[in-house]
This record gives structure tokens, C-alpha cells and sequence, in this order.
């Protein structure tokens, strides 16, 4: 197995044939003619469907859970509750962060939706009218639901005592510590941000929100448990991680990881909601207790109460010279977390470093808090935290510079980080394009032409925005390139395709090193007893990550299979080449891969099997500081640039153009990219207009598409567009790094610098509605609306 | 829970049978009883259009249809389209114009796009959206959907 664990430039010498071609994703006409495999789609024989009971209070004591009319109904083969959860798994409780989340609940409930039971019939519509038969009573506690109150709160606490999961070792420290609603209060101090402030001929300070969101996929969440035997279990699962599924239900269970096996299809959309654990663990114990396959298949309702986006509130502070240099700079980031903690520790630290943007300041001070409330759990979504500290500072950095009389786009140019320079952290920048992504933008938006500022009505105004994240780290991927017997070829990764278009990257990259036709090549969906393990298909980690593991892989087949090649044509290996399906000696004789394969074999038999396994370096950021000379493999950019009009009698916002410029390093596939690029956009678009969940007393008050708008195809500006920076990460296969979540980065605060730049008036909070860019309207005009949001 | 009754249709130009219950939609019997899955449930609301189906000419909301009234009906669905070796020219165009990521939605949104270039060869962008407007795509694919629209109409305008 060829291992690669240092980031060393590898991209090749010659040019590329297979990279940066615009080829048809793979499954195109599986997804235009209906086939595709979801697991959404999955029937096994004797399968029951498993429908939840969940918890109507926000933090409550279990007083009684009376399931007899649920299993007397004729048709349920089964209602399960905590109790019999506990009696397969003395300790029920599951997170990639913290164990803290239980299968279902027990003794407590902390957010209203929590699974307290599952009813199980093989139609569908009968468990569910079997779990509206059960009924809970409960005590209620008091409850907390702002991040910022929970933080500091004295009696209100949601869980007793943390409990770190402790495959972490920087959340060691929190180990049982009590009396808190903080899970991880991560701190960064980069040189003296008081002595900065000190320093500064201005100081700036204000404090920015964003709601609660969903990620609203398309294919709701849903997972298939089915026993073999009473040792082994099979996961299908609509999921964004199987390793990770398959070592946590493995650890829940008790047994070696051989004994659990996760498998995934196409998912239809992840964003982030399908990550860690979700249904998994709950179909598992579910098929292992009645002895048949279950599956859940949650509504779109359900997704409201399993998963969201963290609310965030953001303090931003900094100091600026008459000179217009940002010299320190102090955040405060609050994040909610809901009830159980899934992987908001991270977001709250990898993403918390990054919170004082991607500028050159001398001086920076960051506090970011996980914290847990009586709401549903938070967790990723695309862009795992960048989007709401972008949001912060990015509005907060447009203040100053319209503040200051400064050009926003050229106070941003003269502030920005640039390579050689280090990042908050220590780190220093390397590979980053933000100059070039600034410039870029500078032109595709034609910054600088005059424009129709309206008149009357119709306001036009035009912002910019600029947002950075670091790839998380340290993660591994491996991957398998088997070449068959007839010299076809598969890659065997652990990366799930979700819509990204990983399938055909990999193939791309694959047939680049082995001179094949990426069509030709066949990739292998996630299956944990089939495929190599792979940390997760999040973050924009697989192109750099699992595109090194298969390119490692590639170059190993195709060591060996020039060996064979070399027997046959009686040439050294060494001198070979690969390309139109052939292996090439110098002197221009060539067999096909398949002929090379019967040459070894003697017939169309066997296999050459090569391995590539690839993790870069990291360093943990030290406690209390937060430094480290090495704290990601790569940083990913985004800008964007919006055009508004403003209708000032309703305060309705049009975005009339909406450009994003970014830095992908190499691109594989320009089309590809390009629709990632865009439709990061148009999610954050919705997440900036019109997203945010509604809570009463913890209660999601609009859990449906019908009250929680995303965008639609009318809310698709007439004009947008993406484009890629020029860009080498020299440490990523052929050049190149991720792309997925850069689209969402710098969408809001550029929407909200229009709209100031077309009215005057600053908008802190998300969403962007019409009533709320309309209230901000009468507010700077002294003449509130009455009747508080 | 309640009664079965037969209801006999035609399914991509084929006549079938099947046994219903009333509260059974045709995305449950189409998945259950034909195992065609190119009609999906999302939203379950008749909000998205993941679940569309072709009734009597007509694009319904098969998470909503039921599938009792589907008796008698001409039914058509994605994979009624097209067999594999000769494609619908707006299925060419949504692969030319790489108009999906994800998928989930496409099925009912090149449904759609059919039924509105039969009512109308040539739409301006704004008809499109307008006619679109009840699908939705989380993958944010829309400017592609527009240009697989167009590029559609083209071909279909050549034959």
C-alpha cells in the first residue's frame, strides 16, 4: 500500500488529458430516467416500518409511558421504548463529540421531538397510527432555549454533566464537569488585542444573529437495520459517514467492527443533516430486538425536530487606524447547540478560529461557546459554522469601511491575508488564493462602473463580501483501483455521492493516471465489508482527501500493471506509458489493459488491485491559546458579489445579480464545480432571505416546506453565475481542493452590504425578510413600526 | 386498516391492476405494487414535486393523488419515458445541460418541462419559472433546469 501522510507537491509534470474536462456526471441517465438507488427506495422482505413517538415537552421528567393501546392495535408487531433499548445496550448514548445522545430517551426528555418511542407494524400507515396510540406524562423542568442566557445560566442546566466522547483529546478537559450548558468554550489569543485597541484610532463594535435553519433534503433521512443472526448487523442508510456509523454502532453494541455493516446509494442531498448518527443506531437495535428488518423513513417534518443549523449569536470588536489597517480584533461567538451536542463542538471550534475573517491583523482575541439548549440538536450544515461568522464579519468589516469613506472592496484588498502571512492561529497561509479571488471578483462584477442608484421606490444598491474556512483535520481516506480481468476498472471509496458529483471526480482522476476513459470506470458506493474506510464525506475534504487516496491507488495498479505490461512487451516497466486505454513502450507498441492483464494471467482472469491511503499533517491547536503551526491542509475562499433592488414601500428585496468567485485550486470538472459553486449560492440565498426556524416554548412552529420557505425557481436571480480563481493547492491531487460548501460562504453579508448600500439602513440579524428589511426601513426613518417581531 | 379494491389502469402504455386501499396515494402504489421509483415523496404536501406523476395528461402530486382515482386513468411516469437507448429530448437536455446534482427532484421536473413545451414550444425564461415554480430543488440547480428548458425546446422545434 503506497501511504502518503506529508502534503508534498504531487501534482504532475505533463499535462492532463482527463483533468478539467466538463464530462456528464457518471449516473446521468439513471437521474434523468428515474433509477437511481436511494436507500429511500429500499423494500427487504419481512420488513416492518418503524414509526416515533416523540417527546411534546422541551426538558421534562418521564412520569409514565403508557404503549398498551399502540401494541394492542391488531397489525404492530412491536412498540420499543428506552427501557427495552437499555436492555440490548446498558448505555444507550451515541455522538461523534459528546455521549450524550440516547437511542431513545430515557428517564428525560430535552427538546420537544425527542424520540421517546417507536412503533412497528409492515404497513406503514399503521405504525403510525399506532405510535399516535401511546401517551407520556411528564414533569416539566424549566427549560432554556437562548444561546447566550443558556450560557450563563445558574439553575437551568440541560444535561448533568458533560460527557466528551473522548476521541478528541483537546475536549478531555471537559470530562464530567457539571453545572453547565457550555460544552466547549474554545479560546484563540493571537498577540494583545486590548494592547491593538490601544492602538486603534477607531473602535467598532457590534453584535450580529442568525436563526436556526434546516437543511431540508430532499430524500428525508432514512436508514434500514437488518439483523443477521443475533451478532451482525446490516445499516442501509441514507448517510454522509459510514465508517463513522459502522465504528459508533459497533462501539454501542459492544461488538468488533467486522460485525456491523453500513452500506449508502446516491443520497438525495446531505448538506450536513446526514452526518454522524442519525436513524442508524435506532434501526440497529430495532432489527437486533424484534429479529426482522426496519426501516424509518422520516418525513419532512420529522427532519425539523432531528437535525439543524446552529442559531448563532456574534460580538465583534475591532480597532482601525486612520489609515484604514484593522489592528485587532475581538470575537465572541455564541453557538446553539439544541439539546444533544452531535458535532457542534467542532463547528464551535474549527470554525471558530477562523472568526476573525480572512484578514492580516496583528492582534486577535476568539471565544467560541458550544452551547446546549432545550431546541432540536444543531449539527453541520454546509459550511459547518463559516456562513453565520462570515455573516458577522463580513457585515461588520462593510460598517467600517462605509464608516471610514473607504471603497469596500479595496479596505478589504488592503487588509486581506496574503501567503506568507500568518492566519490567527499561526498557521501560515500557503496556496490560498484570496488576492486573486478578490480580483476576480473586482472584474466580474465590473466594480468599479457607475451604476442606477433608483430613485423613489426603488432603491438599487451593490455589496460585496469575502469569507474564509480551514478543512478539518486530521482526517484519512483510503481507496482501492482494481483493474478486472477484461481491463475494465472500478475505485473502491467510501466517499458518498450526494449530489456533488464525487463519482465522476474520482473516475477523472483515476483515469488520468491510468489512461482510461473516466466514463469507462465504474465507482463503488460506500459499504463498509467493500469499501476502505473514509473519515466522511464532509467539509470539502473528499476531492483533496479521497482524490489523493485514489490517485495513490491509481499510481500503485499502475505500477503493477506496467510490470506486466513490461513481461509482455519485453520492455522496462519503467519506460511505459498510459494513455487511450493501452499500455505504450517508447517504441510505440502498445497492448490494451485488458490484453495486459490476459498476458499475466494467461486468460481473462485475476485482478490488479492497488491501494492508496492518504492523511495530511496537523497540528492540535494548544489549550487556551489556540496556536498551531499547522492547523489545516488547506484553506478554501469564497466571495460574492450581489446586486439589489429594494422596494422601500414594502421593504421587499430583489437580488437582480449574484456573483461568486472562488478558490478550488485545480478544477476537475469546470461543470460540475461550477453547479457547486452556484447552488451553494442559491441554498444560502434561502438561508439569507427567508430560512429560520420559529420556535414557541421549543416547539418548531413551522415544520413543513409550506411555512418554511427554501428558495424556489422564482427566487433565482435573473443573473448568476461562478468562477473559479486562478489556483494551485500543490498539495491536492492534480492541483486541486474542495468546493463543495465555498458557494455558501459570503452570500448574506454581501445581500445585506446591497441593501445598505441602496437605503443606508444595517440589517444584524438574519433572515433578510420584508418585514424585517421594512421595520429597519421605518426604524432609521423615526417611525417604528409598532408591534414587536 | 381498510378494505382492498381492484382498480385496472394504464401504466406507460400498459394495462394493469391493482389492489388499494382508500388512503393509499399513487406514489405508494406505484413504488409498492410496480416498483417504478422515479416518483419519490419529499414533502409529502404537494409542495416540491418530487412525487409527480402524468394523469389523463395531467401533472399530479402523487404524494397527494389517490391512488383509488387513478381507476381507469392513462398513467404515465418518468420511466415511461424513454427506454435507455433512445432518450425524451428534454431528458438529453437536462444531461447536456447538467440541469440535477442530487437527482431526487429531476423525475418531476422533467415531467414538468414536458407538459409545458407541449403547451407552450418556445416559453421565455419568466414562463418557465412561472410554470416551474412548484418544484423545488435543494441542490439550487435552477439556472441549468432554465438552460435544459431551452435547450429542449431547440430540439424539439429541429423535429
Amino acid at each position: 500500500m503506497s501511504t502518503r501522510v506529508d502534503p508534498q507537491p504531487i501534482t504532475e509534470d505533463r499535462p492532463t488529458v482527463q483533468i478539467g474536462r466538463s464530462i456528464p456526471r457518471l449516473e446521468s441517465l439513471e437521474k434523468v430516467t428515474g433509477e437511481t438507488e436511494y436507500i429511500h427506495h429500499l423494500r427487504l422482505p419481512h420488513m416492518l416500518y418503524g414509526k416515533i413517538f416523540r417527546s411534546s415537552v422541551a426538558h421534562g421528567r418521564i412520569l409514565k409511558l403508557d404503549t398498551r393501546a399502540a401494541r394492542e392495535l391488531p397489525g404492530v408487531a412491536a412498540v420499543i421504548t428506552g427501557a427495552d433499548v437499555c436492555a440490548l445496550i446498558p448505555e444507550p448514548y451515541y455522538g461523534p463529540a459528546f455521549h450524550d445522545q440516547p437511542v431513545l430517551a430515557i428517564d428525560k426528555v430535552r427538546y420537544v421531538g425527542e424520540p421517546v418511542a417507536v412503533a412497528l407494524s409492515e404497513d406503514p400507515h399503521l405504525a403510525e397510527h399506532a405510535a399516535n396510540l401511546i401517551e407520556a406524562e411528564y414533569e416539566e423542568l424549566p427549560a432554556v432555549f437562548d444561546e447566550v442566557e443558556a450560557a450563563a445560566a445558574t439553575d437551568t442546566f440541560v444535561h448533568d454533566a458533560l460527557k466528551p466522547a473522548g476521541t478528541f483529546p483537546d475536549l478531555k478537559h471537559l470530562q464530567g464537569r457539571t453545572k453547565t450548558n457550555v460544552a466547549l468554550d474554545f479560546s484563540l489569543r493571537h498577540n494583545d488585542a486590548e494592547r491593538g485597541f490601544e492602538q486603534a484610532d477607531y473602535i467598532f463594535e457590534h453584535v450580529f444573529r442568525t436563526p436556526a435553519a434546516i437543511h431540508a433534503a430532499m430524500e428525508p433521512i432514512v436508514a434500514v437495520g437488518e439483523p443477521r443472526g443475533s451478532s451482525a448487523v446490516t445499516i442501509h442508510t441514507s448517510s454522509q459517514s459510514p465508517s463513522f456509523v459502522r465504528t459508533e454502532v459497533a462501539r454501542l453494541l459492544g461488538w468488533p467492527e467486522n460485525h456491523v455493516r453500513v452500506r449508502t446509494a446516491f443520497l438525495g442531498g446531505g448538506f450536513g443533516a446526514k452526518l454522524y448518527i442519525k436513524l442508524e443506531a435506532l434501526v440497529a437495535v430495532l432489527a437486533l430486538l424484534v429479529k426482522r428488518p426496519v426501516k424509518i423513513a422520516l418525513t419532512m417534518e420529522e427532519q425539523f425536530y432531528t437535525i439543524t443549523k446552529h442559531a448563532t449569536t456574534v460580538r465583534m470588536k475591532s480597532g482601525v487606524t486612520k489609515a484604514g489597517k484593522v489592528v485587532a480584533r475581538r470575537c465572541e461567538a455564541w453557538w446553539n447547540g439544541g439539546a444533544y451536542a452531535d458535532i457542534g463542538p467542532r463547528v464551535t471550534q474549527k470554525s471558530g478560529f477562523t472568526a476573525a475573517g480572512p484578514y492580516d491583523i496583528e492582534n486577535v482575541s476568539l471565544d467560541s461557546y458550544a452551547v446546549y439548549t432545550n431546541l432540536p440538536p444543531a449539527g453541520a450544515f454546509r459550511g459547518f459554522g463559516i456562513p453565520q461568522l462570515v455573516w458577522a464579519y463580513e457585515s461588520h468589516t462593510d460598517i467600517i469601511a462605509r464608516e471610514l469613506e473607504l471603497d469596500p472592496l479595496e479596505f478589504r484588498r488592503a487588509n486581506i491575508l496574503r501567503n506568507g502571512r500568518p492566519q490567527a492561529t499561526g498557521t501560515i497561509m500557503r496556496d490560498t488564493a484570496t488576492v486573486e479571488v478578490l480580483d476576480t471578483l473586482e472584474r466580474a462584477m465590473d466594480w468599479k462602473a457607475p451604476r442606477d442608484p433608483g430613485d423613489g421606490n426603488v432603491r438599487r444598491g451593490r455589496g460585496v463580501a469575502i469569507g474564509f474556512k480551514a478543512c478539518i483535520a486530521p482526517t484519512t481516506s483510503v481507496a482501492i483501483v482494481n483493474i478486472y480481468g477484461d481491463g475494465s476498472c472500478a475505485v473502491y471509496c467510501g466517499t458518498v455521492d450526494m449530489g456533488q458529483g464525487s463519482d465522476t471526480a474520482m473516475a477523472q482522476i483515476a483515469a488520468e493516471v491510468l489512461g482510461l476513459d473516466p466514463r469507462a470506470i465504474s465507482v463503488i458506493h460506500p459499504d463498509t465489508d467493500v469499501t476502505p474506510y473514509d473519515m466522511a464525506t464532509l467539509g470539502s475534504r473528499s476531492t483533496f482527501h479521497m482524490g489523493n487516496a485514489v490517485r495513490l491507488a491509481a499510481l500503485d495498479a499502475r505500477e503493477k500493471l506496467f510490470i506486466m505490461a513490461g513481461k509482455a512487451l519485453g520492455c522496462d516497466p519503467g519506460l511505459l506509458s498510459a494513455a487511450g486505454g493501452c499500455v505504450r513502450a517508447p517504441d510505440g507498441r502498445q497492448l490494451s489493459v485488458g490484453e495486459v492483464i490476459k498476458s499475466g494471467f494467461l486468460m481473462q482472469a485475476g485482478n490488479l488491485i492497488g491501494s492508496g491511503s492518504f492523511r495530511p499533517t496537523y497540528t492540535s491547536p494548544s489549550h487556551g491559546d489556540g496556536q498551531s503551526s499547522d492547523i489545516t491542509p488547506f484553506w478554501m475562499v469564497g466571495a460574492v458579489g450581489a446586486d439589489v433592488e429594494v422596494d422601500m414601500e414594502t421593504g421587499h428585496v430583489r437580488v437582480t445579480r449574484l456573483v461568486s468567485v472562488a478558490d478550488v485550486g485545480t478544477v476537475i470538472n469546470p461543470a460540475i464545480v461550477t453547479r457547486q459553486l452556484n447552488g451553494g449560492a442559491v441554498m444560502q440565498l434561502g438561508l439569507t432571505m427567508s430560512e429560520a426556524l420559529r420556535f414557541d416554548h421549543g416547539q418548531v412552529t413551522n415544520a413543513s416546506l409550506a411555512d418554511y420557505k427554501i428558495p424556489g425557481i422564482l427566487d433565482v436571480p435573473a443573473e448568476i453565475f461562478a468562477e473559479a480563481a486562478p489556483g494551485c493547492q500543490h498539495s491536492g491531487p492534480f492541483g486541486a481542493k474542495g468546493a463543495g460548501e465555498t458557494g455558501t460562504f459570503a452570500v448574506s453579508p454581501a445581500i445585506a452590504n446591497a441593501i445598505h448600500d441602496a437605503t443606508g439602513v444595517r440589517i444584524y440579524d438574519l433572515p433578510l425578510t420584508p418585514e424585517v428589511v421594512y421595520r429597519a426601513l421605518r426604524a432609521a426613518q423615526h417611525n417604528p413600526l409598532e408591534n414587536e417581531l | 386498516m381498510s378494505a382492498l379494491r381492484q382498480i385496472a389502469f394504464t401504466l406507460n402504455g400498459r394495462a394493469v391492476t391493482a389492489d388499494v386501499a382508500p388512503h393509499h396515494t399513487l406514489v405508494e402504489v406505484l413504488q409498492e405494487q410496480f416498483a417504478l421509483y422515479g416518483a419519490r415523496e419529499s414533502c409529502a404536501q404537494g409542495l416540491c414535486g418530487c412525487c409527480t406523476a402524468i394523469v389523463d395528461g395531467r401533472a399530479v402530486s402523487g404524494c397527494l393523488y389517490l391512488a383509488a382515482f387513478a381507476d381507469g386513468a392513462d398513467v404515465v411516469t418518468i420511466e415511461g419515458l424513454a427506454d435507455r437507448n433512445h432518450l425524451d429530448p428534454v431528458q438529453e437536455a437536462f444531461i447536456s445541460c447538467n440541469a440535477f446534482q442530487c437527482g431526487f427532484c429531476t423525475s418531476g421536473f422533467i415531467l414538468m418541462t414536458r407538459q409545458l413545451l407541449e403547451q407552450n414550444p418556445d416559453p421565455t425564461d419568466d414562463e418557465i419559472r412561472h410554470y416551474l415554480s412548484g418544484n423545488l430543488c435543494r441542490c439550487g440547480t435552477y439556472p441549468d433546469i432554465i438552460n435544459a428548458v431551452h435547450a429542449a425546446a431547440a430540439t424539439l422545434h429541429k423535429e
